[in-house]
């Protein structure tokens, strides 16, 4: 049961102090006899009433393990991860930013945690104050009529969105056949849109990275349901061209999805209502801080203007005159259901929190948010490439064209940014810039980690230079070495076999 | 303002090294006209929001402070401490999709085994990372049996499948040229054989059993399995309480090739209805059409066990409108704790979980059964759910509002999940409500709630 320590074999290369590493599978760590659990004995007769044909036997393979081997494994296996509280997490486009504690013990109470989602309005009477709540603030914070915190994720929240918007064209006579995406969009866009039945047309971005207004007025014909557009774009430029590009969409008869996973860059200083936007999602888990989890659980409500409310998915929290909140799935032309109960209810919990502890003063997250990215770029455009040199919100997007000349990608760059102590930036999107590094560092990092940041890729630009091969070994110092994700799709193994 | 490290001299010494003179000059590409700060309450400090939220809690009548009967989909059962507080480490909650291998090992083992633990259960070969809840884990599961069958349009669903499972498959398929087609349930409780194989033909991609079912009546996989194979479709397998598994036959031995549902039952809060933890497994041969994320086993530079995500390609942000799915998370966290509560019950603690929830609501079923005036309308075999009938002139709804006032939450009524007024006033349905039971339960509250059935009929 030993943890082997990797020596630090080049004070040059280790940036970081010595992970633990190599630890076996749980189902390795198994044996037999071993017991994990406990239970109370039972107090009722012991009874089998189900036929023999439809039982089963013993879970071959499945663990006997005790409690202590558990803590220790999912201690150690911690370890090996990287995460927002052991420094800047930049990674584009994903908002890593702090997640406040009392917000976790607060989704734990057990009026939440332990409370389920069909007992009787009568005793769920704080849930339903809290989602009413909620979805009030977020109109708010959106400029919008209605939202529904149904979705599960953004992803949900956008086919939300894009089925709201067809059910109005048919309803207005006309579904229409096309969702106009621009070039720099996020994948999920394209694939919603095509899962609410549409086609995709892109929309060809401009020399700034943003929306060519004559490209735009020549794709929005009498086809088009909707223009998907991220606010800022993935460049973290502002569409500075917003109202036009509203009324264009609008005069065709058009709606405007704003892709909310952005919104860090703007929320508490602008309204997506005030800029014609229709029908938009936002991402709890980003721009109101509740936590990753290491890839969920998210979290997607999404706001519509008024002529989309009666579409929203059912059913919808209301309040009664008398105070009182209920569920109306009296909703006949709605959308439906994307899922089951209310939605991700922990995730409203905590994102009620974060925005309580803002309050009125919210826009400082955006504010912080887009000084940031600003003092990072300043820090870096010396030495790293911008391909759009529009000016930055929240993020910055980088590529690799000047360290390409020596040889050096931006994913060798990202796995360097390991040695030194950061989490890479996002390096697979926008596909509009080739080796992109797009570094959202968002606003709870501060400027002393801004410098380190900065300091850090300024160093791996001149190692870029002197030291190719080392850069492009990298990383060094991480639990595992460079891990070989192309034979990992070669031969499958998916899961461990007893 | 406790989140925001800069210090006012920091933030001006930044405004300096970016050459602005202030933050606004940074909001310049964005438009006067769009510009308005929300009306929104002054900051609460942490006590006072502690005092809010908690003030909300408390209006909820939860599993510790009640007799607790409710299930429908969400179980009471137990989660071990320890499953809960390891997701308090930070380097479980503060990470992110394990995009970058090498300092994400962690999250990508934790799947890895959270894949096995799935496989295992469901006695299928590969299973993803997780997905968002048992409704959209059916919408992917019929939609990757839509995309084995190139070309078919049918979907062949039991009405014992969840109603909002049923729901949600509606939306999602209302604009996808897709049909379904609901098979009706016998006397029994269980789908009807013979509506399932009448309904089943050579436009059918999928036929989509959930067992035990909504009702709480065990239906046999194979049923459902032998009318898919008749006509070529794919068998779906949907679970939606999970420590049922242990217990039941699995869907990969009645011949399911996909199955998939809800695994909060198995170290997950029942949390209000989310988050909870979605699941899809299938047979090998359709690996590579599975959706959502998967882990792989793969070496590192030095030939060293080490995991990453794979088949990536399938993905959204690689295949854009052509991707298997647009999902984009999965449920991390949840999949952590539910591998954790998992291992910890093994192979002897999920049997006997599953054993005592069985055996707590076969007391229970036969104390309900008794009492005069309520009535089982189901004759098939339940595992720890099923379905009562109040006496005549006893509205469900009504009386199960009553025993919530007194703090026994004895049941979910049918008329949830019906448009009620298509429901005549003294209709069977409207009269009809589920019980759940699990190892939560002592034998005095299943008395106590038995009691107060009675009181209420009197």
């Amino acid at each position: 049961m030993s943890v082997e320590i990797e020596e630090k074999t080049d004070a040059a290369l280790n940036a970081r102090r010595p992970e633990p590493r190599a630890e076996p599978l749980v189902f390795e760590r198994s044996g037999e006899g071993k017991v994990g659990y406990s239970l109370p004995p039972l107090d009722v007769p012991p009874a089998v009433a189900i036929p023999e044909g439809l039982r089963r036997g013993e879970i071959a393979g499945e663990t006997e393990i005790t409690e202590v081997e558990i803590a220790r494994h999912f201690t150690r296996l911690s370890r090996l991860n990287f995460s927002i509280d052991q420094g800047l997490y930049p990674l584009g486009s994903c908002t890593m930013k702090h997640n406040p504690r009392t917000n976790e013990e607060m989704a734990r109470l057990p009026g939440f945690a332990a409370a389920h989602p069909l007992a009787p309005e009568s005793v769920s009477q704080g849930a339903l104050e809290l989602a009413w709540k909620l979805e009030r603030i977020l109109a708010e914070l959106t400029g919008l009529a209605r939202v529904t915190l149904q979705p599960s994720a953004g992803a949900q929240g956008e086919l939300a969105g894009i089925l709201m918007v067809r059910k109005a064209l048919e309803k207005s006579g006309r579904a229409r056949t096309t969702v106009l995406i621009p070039d720099s969009a996020h994948g999920t866009n394209p694939a919603s849109a095509h899962f609410a039945g549409y086609k995709v047309r892109e929309l060809k971005s401009n020399a700034r990275g943003t929306i060519d207004l004559a490209t735009l007025e020549a794709a929005m014909t009498e086809d088009v349901a909707a223009l998907m557009l991220t606010v800022p774009n993935t460049l973290g430029v502002f569409e500075d061209r917003i109202l036009d590009i509203a009324r264009i969409v609008h005069e065709k008869g058009g709606y405007l999805y704003c892709d909310g996973a952005n919104f860090n860059a703007f929320v508490g200083v602008a309204k997506p209502g005030l800029m014609g936007v229709d029908v938009m999602h936002m991402n709890l888990h980003k721009t109101f801080s509740t936590p990753h989890g290491g890839g969920g659980p998210g979290s997607g409500p999404v706001a519509v203007a008024e002529r989309l409310a009666p579409f929203l998915p059912r059913p919808t929290v209301e309040r009664r005159e008398d105070g009182t909140y209920y569920l109306d799935a009296d909703r006949p032309d709605s959308i439906g259901r994307l899922r089951t109960f209310l939605g991700n209810f922990g995730m409203f919990v905590r994102a009620l929190a974060y925005i309580a502890a803002y309050g009125n003063r919210i826009g400082e997250v955006a504010r912080g948010a887009v000084l940031n990215a600003n003092y990072i770029r300043a820090g870096l455009s010396d030495l790293y490439h911008l391909k759009y040199d529009a000016p930055s919100m929240h993020e910055v997007v980088f590529s690799d064209k000047k360290q390409t000349e020596h040889g050096v990608s931006n994913m060798d760059i990202a796995k360097r940014l390991m040695d030194y102590g950061f989490h890479p930036p996002t390096v697979s999107f926008p596909l509009i810039v080739h080796g992109a590094l797009m570094i959202e560092p968002t606003e709870t990092e501060g400027k002393v980690g801004l410098d380190a940041f900065i300091h850090a890729m300024r160093e791996i630009a001149r190692e870029c230079a002197e030291a190719p091969d080392m850069v492009r070994a990298a990383p060094h110092s991480t639990p595992v070495k460079r891990v070989d994700e192309v034979g990992a799709a070669k031969k499958l193994t998916l899961r461990w076999r007893p | 303002m406790k989140f925001l490290p800069n210090s006012d001299a920091e933030r001006r010494d930044m405004l300096a090294a970016i050459g602005a003179s202030s933050i606004e000059d940074l909001f310049a590409t964005v438009p006067s006209a769009v510009r308005q700060a929300p009306d929104l309450p002054d900051p609460l400090s942490e006590i006072e929001i502690r005092r809010f939220l908690g003030g909300l809690a408390s209006k909820n009548a939860n599993a510790r402070d009640t007799a607790f009967f409710l299930g429908g989909g969400v179980y009471n059962h137990y989660v071990s401490a320890i499953a809960d507080q390891m997701l308090y480490r930070a380097e479980w909650l503060t990470a992110y999709t394990p995009y970058q291998p090498e300092v994400s090992q962690g999250t990508l083992q934790s799947i890895f085994e959270f894949q096995t633990h799935v496989c295992l259960l469901t006695g299928l070969e590969v299973a993803n990372a997780s997905l968002y809840e048992g409704a959209s884990a059916l919408v992917e599961a019929l939609l990757m049996a839509e995309r084995l069958s190139k070309g078919r349009k049918r979907a062949v669903l039991s009405a014992g499948i969840h109603p909002e499972y049923r729901e949600t498959v509606r939306s999602y398929f209302a604009n996808l040229g897709l049909e379904i087609v609901e098979v009706p349930l016998g006397a029994d409780g269980a789908t009807d054989p013979r509506a399932l194989g009448a309904a089943v033909d050579a436009t059918t991609f999928a036929v989509a059993v959930q067992s035990p079912n909504f009702y709480g009546v065990i239906e046999d996989w194979a049923v459902g399995s032998a009318a898919a194979k008749t006509a070529g479709a794919a068998s779906v397998a949907v679970v939606a309480e999970a420590a049922s598994l242990a217990m039941l036959k699995p869907p990969g031995e009645g011949g399911a090739d996909i199955a998939c549902g809800e695994l909060q039952s198995l170290g997950v809060p029942m949390h209000l209805g989310g988050p909870l933890l979605g699941f899809l497994a299938c047979r090998i041969e359709h690996q590579r059409q599975i959706p959502g994320r998967l882990v792989g086993e793969t070496l590192d530079a030095e030939g060293r066990r080490a995991f990453c995500l794979t088949l990536s390609t399938r993905e959204q942000h690689i295949r854009r409108e052509k991707a298997t799915s647009n999902i984009c998370t999965n449920q991390g966290l949840m999949a952590l704790a539910s591998n954790i509560h998992m291992s910890l019950l093994g192979k002897k603690g999920m049997r006997e979980v599953a054993q005592q929830s069985h055996a707590k609501a076969e007391y229970l079923k036969g104390r309900i059964a008794a009492t005069p005036g309520y009535r089982l309308p189901f004759s098939g075999p339940t595992f720890n759910e099923f379905l009562v009938e109040a006496p005549p002139g006893v509205d469900a709804a009504a009386l199960l509002d009553r025993l919530a006032a007194r703090k026994i939450l004895a049941g979910i009524p049918l008329s949830r999940f019906f448009d009620s007024r298509a429901l005549p006033a003294d209709s069977a349905d409207r009269r009809r409500f589920l019980v759940a039971a699990t190892e939560m339960n002592t034998r005095g509250e299943m008395d106590h709630l038995v009691a107060a059935l009675s009181e209420v009929r009197a």
